[in-house]
């Protein structure tokens, strides 16, 4: 589903704020939204149609040395899916 | 902070008013006999109150929220408290010019609700003519790039109509279709006999539903909602009873439920008179059907408690005298015969031309 994506960014129907009561992130769309982890927040932030899939994970593995950039990349995927699956990203092809 | 009862939603029904009159609207039977309406000073504190207690999702709803010409106002503080605010609405009476200042002022999106994708039928069911003006209001929300859902509530002279009803959504290019069969409470529980499909249509209609689902997935998304009727267990309550929504009705009354008030013997709050957070966390409304300490049987030691919290409070005491009972649509419930008889009844009456009990008393006289 996100192989079709070239440089992902958010849908316009989307808007990112924080929450006070987590300490959070959330991703709210219509009527309903996300919680976020920290590292979907970072991913959601770069989701602005200047960066490639690869370039996500390559800026983050720059911060998460903990963590394989294998890791990483799929995790990159995997959050990029589930935003693709709800129609929350344009720049698909 | 404990997240298990926050809302998250407040729903804002603005105004019982509505240019339509659709045989299963949910609005009280008697609204032309409620109290006055709330005033904007005592909306724009309540949403102010709500963003305090964890809000951050507003639907403004009616009735028809834009007879209310705060409208402006109201999107415009929710906007400041970053709300992210749903126009739910009928599309009527709507300009251009109207819908561009809302969204400028910080509107987020629009659901608008249609009936048919029959010009004639689809203004038979709203008893005003109305399609042409919602088709144009929704190409409006689409050039002004907002998101749009598009909500057919499904009964059984539309339920055949799914395949215009996707091809329309998509034509109108809608970022999602909902459609939400008709729930039984309020208008529709007198009309349930004109109203409720037969099993082969549900199933039709479900099948063709879910193939958009998959080849749409991405683009729009399609929601199917089955009537309670065919359904094995019962819905979710709303995520359950005052735990993720406030409903706010237009005379001030802050509910767990947008029917909560047909329930006898409960109690409601007045936002003119108590703060939000007070009604959230001390109403004893709220607190009644909250967790699963109230549960009756068979739902107590049921896996299912924690997914459905027993179904509908609204349904349980419009079909077995009892609120606090199991949802009849519950095939568990020991009163879910009741359901059943009226499903065969269905299937008996397929074929006979419906006839819907129109409402009147149009609320205008109010404005
Ligand atoms: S018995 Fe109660 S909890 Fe179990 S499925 Fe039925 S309504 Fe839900
Ligand atoms: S009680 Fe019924 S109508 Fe009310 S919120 Fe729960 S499910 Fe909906």
């Amino acid at each position: 589903m996100t192989g079709d994506i070239a440089r992902p960014q958010l849908s316009l129907k989307v808007r990112l704020r924080f929450d006070r009561r987590t300490g959070r992130y959330l991703l709210l769309y219509p009527e309903t939204g996300l919680e976020l982890s920290r590292t979907a927040t970072e991913i959601a932030r770069l989701c602005t149609g200047e960066w490639t899939v690869d370039e996500i994970a390559q800026h983050l593995a720059q911060f998460h040395t903990e963590i394989s950039p294998v890791e990483i990349s799929r995790d990159v995927l995997d959050f990029l899916k589930t935003l693709a699956g709800r129609g929350l990203l344009q720049g698909l092809q | 902070m404990n997240n298990e009862y926050r809302p998250y939603t407040l729903i804002a029904e603005l105004t019982y008013r509505c240019p339509l009159r659709c045989p299963y609207c949910s609005n009280p039977i008697d609204y032309a006999r409620h109290g006055a309406e709330i005033d904007t000073d005592t909306w724009l504190r309540v949403f102010h109150e709500a963003e305090a207690l964890g809000v951050v999702q507003l639907s403004l709803t009616g009735g028809e929220p834009l007879l209310r010409n705060d409208l402006e106002q109201f999107i415009e503080k929710a906007s400041k408290v970053e709300l992210y605010t749903n126009l739910i609405t009928s599309g009527i009476p709507l300009t251009f010019e109207r819908l561009s200042r809302l969204q400028a002022l910080g509107l987020n999106s629009v659901q608008l609700s249609i009936q048919s994708t029959r010009p004639s039928e689809s203004d038979r069911i709203a008893g005003a003519p109305s399609f042409h003006r919602k088709l144009e209001a929704m190409q409006w929300v689409k050039s002004l790039e907002l998101p749009l859902t598009m909500n057919v509530v499904l009964h059984r002279d539309n339920i055949g109509e799914i395949p215009e009803l996707i091809a329309l959504a998509e034509r109108v290019s809608a970022d999602r279709l909902e459609l939400a069969n008709v729930q039984y409470l309020g208008w529709a529980l007198q009309n349930r006999s004109a109203l409720l499909p037969t099993r082969e249509q549900l199933e039709r209609a479900r099948t063709i539903a879910e193939h958009a689902r998959g080849r749409l997935q991405g683009k729009m998304e399609v929601v199917f909602v089955t009537p309670d009727y065919y359904s094995v267990y019962p819905k979710s309550c709303m995520d359950g009873w005052g735990r993720r929504f406030i409903v706010v009705n237009p005379e001030g009354f802050a509910l767990p439920c947008h029917l909560a008030h047909t329930i006898p013997g409960l109690h409601f709050e007045n936002v003119r008179q108590c703060h939000l957070e007070e009604i959230w966390h001390h109403s004893s409304s709220f607190n009644q059907f909250r967790g699963d300490g109230w549960l009756p049987d068979p739902c107590r030691t049921c896996d299912r408690r924690t997914k459905d919290f027993g179904g509908c409070r609204c349904q349980a005491f419009h079909v077995t005298g009892n609120a606090g009972a199991t949802d009849p649509a519950c095939f568990l419930s020991p009163d879910h015969g009741r359901i059943e008889s009226a499903r065969s009844q269905a299937s008996h009456l397929s074929g006979v031309p419906v006839m819907f009990e129109y409402r009147t008393g149009r609320g205008f006289s109010q404005a």
